[in-house]
């Protein structure tokens, strides 16, 4: 009886964290029929779904409740490799301008 | 000798206690959690950049059935974590039934996803995209399309067959709650990398 209590609390104390996850997905759709520049829209989707993927590893993979060396450990370093990553992206624009637009 | 730096005694040997106080096999796991997140970086950076390079990227998505369908594969998957949350809690507590009925909802959520998924392919295949080809533009639409959603899916299918192997020993007492843990950990990642995946590669093509 008591692990049947504890069971329904652990799912009732991430509920908050279920419906913001759900809530993300539903403004996400909500604001890609919106008429904003494509520059706009990727920045503003990354956005939410960085907020989204944070708010899973916190929470749901429970790397909050972990030692913060952990995180210190796996997160920057993860962070830093994607962000060089950006590099390419001169390149993919130069291309864009070499190539005619289509009639 | 702290006891940070030696932890346990066995055989006069000594074994260094871990530096996050977490058992090997969890930090094994978040190991390999990182570097397939890098993985599917460089998947959606690939995408990215031939997406950006291409002036006619198609945008074949249609509210009904692509984004309808991507919505409720989302709130399957998203759910799926919650019941994975308490298949976790009802291990460490000790109710193998309790933890297995979660389980199987999450094999449950997570067969329910990929049916959707292999339900939303066919459609994309029916409409004529193929890996090299599509009716409407840059022919590597299909390429980055299937390549970054069947790796996802693939891991979809992975985690379903894990958490079933998982189900079993845990439930017969070969496997302890750690294993139940480190699975759901896993499976959390999963749902980690689709919440990427639909804004980047469903959403930014949709048919106006």
């Amino acid at each position: 009886m008591a692990d049947s209590r504890a069971s329904k609390n652990v799912i009732v104390k991430y509920l908050p964290v279920y419906f913001v996850l759900l809530g993300i997905a539903v403004v996400e759709v909500f604001l890609a029929y919106q008429h904003f520049s494509t520059r706009f829209l990727i920045a503003i989707l990354l956005a939410l779904a960085i907020c989204g993927s944070s708010l899973a590893v916190m929470y749901f993979m429970h790397l909050a409740e972990e030692r913060r060396s952990l995180f210190l450990t796996l997160i920057p370093a993860t962070i830093f490799v994607l962000l060089m990553m950006n590099m390419i992206w001169s390149d993919s624009f130069r291309l864009l301008h070499m190539k005619p637009f289509p009639h | 000798m702290s006891n940070t730096e030696v932890a346990v005694h066995v055989h006069g040997g000594m074994i260094e206690g871990s530096p996050y106080a977490i058992p090997s096999r969890k930090l094994t796991m978040w190991l390999f959690i990182i570097s397939d997140a890098v993985t599917f970086g460089a998947l959606l950076f690939g995408y990215g950049y031939l997406r950006t390079a291409s002036s006619d990227w198609p945008t074949p998505f249609k509210f009904n059935p692509s984004i309808l369908n991507v919505m409720i594969m989302t709130v399957a998957l998203i759910t799926s974590s919650l019941t994975m949350l308490g298949a976790v809690d009802s291990a460490k507590l000790g109710n193998k039934p309790k933890a297995n009925r979660f389980l199987w909802s999450t094999i449950l959520l997570g067969v329910i996803f990929a049916g959707l998924h292999i339900r939303e392919w066919f459609g994309l295949i029916d409409e004529g995209v193929r890996l090299f080809q599509n009716p409407w533009g840059s022919p590597l639409f299909g390429a980055t399309f299937f390549c970054i959603t069947g790796l996802h899916l693939l891991h979809v299918t992975a985690g379903v067959v894990a958490i079933a192997v998982v189900s079993r020993g845990f439930s017969r007492g070969r496997l302890t709650p750690g294993h139940v843990e480190t699975t759901g950990l896993y499976w959390h990642f999963v749902d980690l990398v689709w919440m990427f995946v639909v804004p980047l590669v469903y959403l930014l093509n949709i048919s106006r």
